[in-house]
């Protein structure tokens, strides 16, 4: 899932400063999960908000709300409904839930008020960590299952880089080297041999590096 | 400030609170419980929210906090662990709000009435007190 990070309240109040009116918009989907943007965080945000404005001796009218997703328009859609109750959205979902509502609002402000942040799993509860990038090009059936591009500080195809120390990695000592993880993981499957095959330079239009990528599925459109 | 009696709300865990409850307004008085302390008996202090501690200050409080079961014998096994996650995460705020974090506070205490119970409600009174109105409610403008 998407994993997001509330941004510094003082930071949220100075975005909504010009406004008296909030539609604080939560969404119910990856930053529910990870407890940054669903309906609960929406209800801790709002209080806090008009706390914030209290104590410069303003008022904020907050709306609070959450959709199921903001990342589909047909949920997006539904924004309409607060029409005329509030002067900013403010949303706590994903960078893309902000950009969908902004696509779909020519005239209204909307902010974000998470810090969008990777794509990751929940190791244990109240940690996330990254195990993909996104990259548009998938080479986890080379690699075991684990992923370079997400987890290596230099997402090297080839590897390891040989500056990890005891299975380490050298830039961030305190996170395994994937390419140790990588070797251990086929070795134990009797795959080692796949380590000797030369991954080609890789082409990284795939991973956004040429600018936004659109997926069309002709079984899908209507 | 010398007149300032703070508004201090206490989220109680039933365990902790129920003998004090039990006693009636005039003898909480008698055992030294201050009167501008507000208890909110709650059936566990780990079903205590975040948004609730923070209605609180928005409510009026000039002081919050949490009396739970000690963490290693609560009740409900995690629940007073719990709601010393959700004070620190109310302290942070308060924090990030330029607001003394010290206005909000959580304790662990054994069940039944004793008098760590009333020195908890003092040591907050006098806390706020020192720490003046809360700025919540204007009193920075």
């Amino acid at each position: 899932m998407i994993i997001a990070q509330r941004k510094p309240i003082p930071e949220i109040l100075g975005m909504v400063a010009p406004y008296r009116r909030v539609l604080l918009l939560g969404c119910r989907g990856c930053v529910s999960v990870c407890s940054a943007g669903g309906d609960r965080e929406v209800e801790i945000l709002a209080s806090l908000l008009r706390l914030g404005r209290q104590k410069a001796g303003q008022e904020l009218a907050v709306v609070e709300a959450a959709l199921v997703r903001q990342c589909d328009r047909e949920y997006v859609e539904s924004v309409d409904r607060w029409d005329g109750q509030y002067d900013a959205i403010l949303s706590m979902a994903c960078g893309v839930g902000v950009n969908f509502l902004a696509n779909l609002l020519p005239m209204t402000p909307v902010y974000p008020a998470v810090n969008t942040t990777f794509y990751g799993g929940s190791a244990e509860q109240g940690v996330w960590t990254e195990q993909c990038a996104g990259c548009g090009n998938c080479i986890l059936h080379l690699t075991g299952g684990l992923c370079p591009m997400a987890r290596c500080a230099k997402s090297l195809q080839n590897g390891p880089c040989g500056g990890s120390v005891g299975g380490r990695c050298e830039i961030h000592p305190s996170v395994p080297c994937i390419w140790q993880l990588i070797h251990d993981r086929l070795e134990r499957l009797g795959r080692k041999e796949q380590l000797l095959a030369i991954a080609p330079i890789r082409d990284w239009s795939a991973a956004g590096h040429a600018g936004p990528r659109t997926l069309v599925r002709d079984d899908l459109t209507l | 400030m010398a007149d300032f009696s703070p508004d201090i709300r206490a989220f109680c865990c039933h365990y902790t609170a129920q003998q004090l409850c039990a006693e009636g307004v005039e003898q909480r008085r008698q055992d030294g419980l201050p009167d501008n302390v507000v208890i909110h008996r709650v059936p566990c202090t780990g079903k205590l929210m975040v948004s609730t501690l923070l209605a609180a200050f928005e409510d009026g409080a000039d002081g919050v906090y949490v009396v739970g079961c000690p963490e290693d014998r609560c009740h409900n096994l995690m629940g007073s662990r719990r709601a010393a996650k959700r004070v620190g995460a109310v302290r942070a705020a308060l924090a990030e709000l330029a607001v003394e974090p010290e206005r909000i506070a959580m304790f662990h205490l054994e069940r039944g009435f004793h008098p760590e119970f009333v020195q908890a409600a003092q040591e907050m009174v006098s806390r706020v007190a020192a720490l003046g109105p809360s700025p919540f409610k204007g009193g920075s403008r």
